[in-house]
């Protein structure tokens, strides 16, 4: 098991000074992502979970506790690690093409190179139609394909999303839901996803990790055996919505 | 700053102060004159001024009438002494600009980077601010001499603000979200400067030039009023002395052109750089 692990938080710890007093965000917390493994984290709002997502990322140095990249300890961010932010979070000055290939440009990607990547990205993320267009011009959905598609293009190992489908309609998130499913079937990536929906986490996760209200524990982890590929119908079998039952009371008792 | 929502859930920074005033539409009877509503007023401050010039109530060398004011401005034209003190004028203008607004970016973002350099300089600038340029110009002209030297420098103190406080706001908008974003991918110093931080912060740090480019001829021409011997400040001086009214107005009218000439110029350039901004607003 211990070669199988990419990332890995040993005893996170994290306390924020405010203004307002301390807040105690994150109370020990351990977890392994396995190579290829697809995990979703969900627990009620403010329970730090996106805390914990910027620490895994690199961005934030935990007060206690460390993070291991294959086994290093990682001190910043990696750029083996992709991030999809809650906002698409593109540059409103670059087209969409512009948007895909930053991150081959400051990796200084042979320019023809990176007009191939970013053609092949704007293909598997269905926007081809749009690679002159400016994120202004882009509904919100559209925007978010444009940030999966720019975490995906450099080829990291982990793929971190911090809801990414937060502030879409619920139609559209059902839609970049099977999207994903569909990207990360093409490209085996190891992913944690922070969600605030069940049934999104059931329907994506082979894993659920489950947290409490702050200060944030993980208090379950719960294996998904749904068979893959799975797409928006596996949300009426039994067992999804059993799963999905579960995950609620667990989240229930953990309040 | 204000807060334009914009779609797709960006986060933009706002363009800035300038042209605020929203597009009216007139109704429909009166709308196809509406190219002509401003020269039409244009127009009637004209004849006022002709009709109160030929009333007799007020000598010809007090107010000139519209007629005697071109007259003397084809004049000064013709016999090259207008193309003279303009390219004198403008060339103090043109290099305190470029020296202000540099030294203003420059020391903008340092702030905007640097808490400590913030805390630092900051209550400087504010004083520095708060002096009144055209009450140092005399001092500013017996450091540095009657020449082009002290005009540049009175005109890049007078540019030097606006561009600052633009270059702090816009550097300090920038979404930590972008930042997070540039440091995932490792990027160096530099290449977030390029990448993130210059185009970011440009839609602030042009409407600073803007307001920069006007200030600026307001300098060069403060600088020639308190000592000069040519430059278009000097001619209106010069004009005030001898009771030659027609040139003191042509002046001031050449020198309204050269400030919306520079407007003109730094909105051109905002419009060329900034064309992303106007995508999905159609």
């Amino acid at each position: 098991m211990q070669d199988q692990t990419i990332l890995a938080a040993e005893h996170i710890s994290h306390t924020y000074t405010g203004p307002s007093g301390d807040v105690h965000a994150l109370n020990d917390v351990s977890l392994r992502l396995s190579r290829e493994s697809f995990v979703c984290l969900v627990g009620p709002s403010g329970c730090g979970k996106s805390t914990l997502l910027r620490i895994l990322a690199g961005l934030l140095r935990p007060l206690a506790g460390c993070v291991r990249l294959d086994s290093q300890v990682i001190t910043r961010a990696q750029r083996r690690i992709g991030l999809v932010f809650q906002q698409a979070n593109l540059m409103p000055w670059r087209t969409v093409s512009g948007n895909l290939s930053l991150p081959l440009e400051l990796a200084q990607v042979p320019a023809s190179e990176q007009d191939d990547r970013t053609r092949a990205m704007l293909e598997l993320t269905g926007l081809h139609g749009f690679a002159d267009a400016y994120p202004a011009e882009l509904s919100g959905g559209m925007a978010q394909r444009v940030a999966i598609g720019r975490a995906l293009i450099h080829d990291p190992e982990v793929l971190l999303l911090d809801e990414p489908f937060g502030s879409l309609d619920a139609l559209t998130r059902e839609q970049m839901s099977e999207e994903l499913l569909h990207i990360w079937a093409r490209h085996r990536k190891t992913v944690l996803m922070v969600t605030h929906s069940i049934p999104e986490a059931v329907l994506l996760a082979d894993r659920v990790l489950v947290m409490s209200p702050r200060p944030g524990r993980l208090v379950d982890d719960v294996a998904i055996p749904l068979p893959r590929p799975r797409h928006l119908d596996t949300m009426h079998r039994p067992d999804f919505v059993a799963l999905t039952e579960h995950l609620r009371r667990q989240i229930r008792a953990a309040r | 700053m204000d807060s334009n929502t914009y779609p797709a859930g960006q986060r933009h920074r706002s363009r800035p102060t300038t042209d605020t005033l929203p597009t009216l539409r007139l109704p429909p009877r009166i709308a196809r004159w509406q190219w002509l509503l401003a020269p039409a007023f244009g127009l009637a401050l004209l004849l006022i001024w002709e009709a109160v010039a030929r009333s007799g109530l007020y000598a010809a060398f007090i107010v000139p009438s519209p007629g005697d004011v071109a007259h003397r401005w084809r004049e000064i034209a013709a016999d090259g002494s207008l193309v003279r003190h303009t390219a004198v004028t403008l060339r103090e203008v043109l290099t305190g600009l470029l020296i202000g607004v540099a030294a203003a970016f420059w020391l903008g973002y340092l702030i905007a980077k640097s808490r400590v350099v913030a805390y630092m300089l900051m209550p400087y600038l504010i004083a520095l601010q708060a002096v009144p340029i055209v009450a140092i110009a005399p001092l500013l002209i017996i450091w540095f001499g009657p020449g082009i030297a002290s005009k540049v420098i009175i005109c890049a103190l007078l540019v030097f603000f606006p561009m600052l406080v633009n270059t702090v706001l816009g550097v300090r908008n920038i979404p930590p979200e972008l930042r997070d974003l540039m440091a995932s991918l490792e990027a160096t110093p530099l290449q977030t400067f390029w990448h993130l931080e210059l185009p970011a912060a440009l839609p602030i740090v042009l409407g600073g030039l803007k307001v920069s480019a006007t200030l600026s001829v307001i300098g060069a021409v403060v600088g020639e009023f308190v000592s000069a011997s040519e430059g278009l400040g000097y001619l209106i001086n010069f004009g005030r002395g001898t009771y030659d009214t027609p040139l003191v107005i042509a002046i001031v009218l050449t020198l309204t052109a050269l400030a919306l000439a520079l407007y003109g110029l730094a909105a051109w350039l905002e419009h060329l750089l900034l064309v992303w901004q106007d995508a999905g607003q159609s």
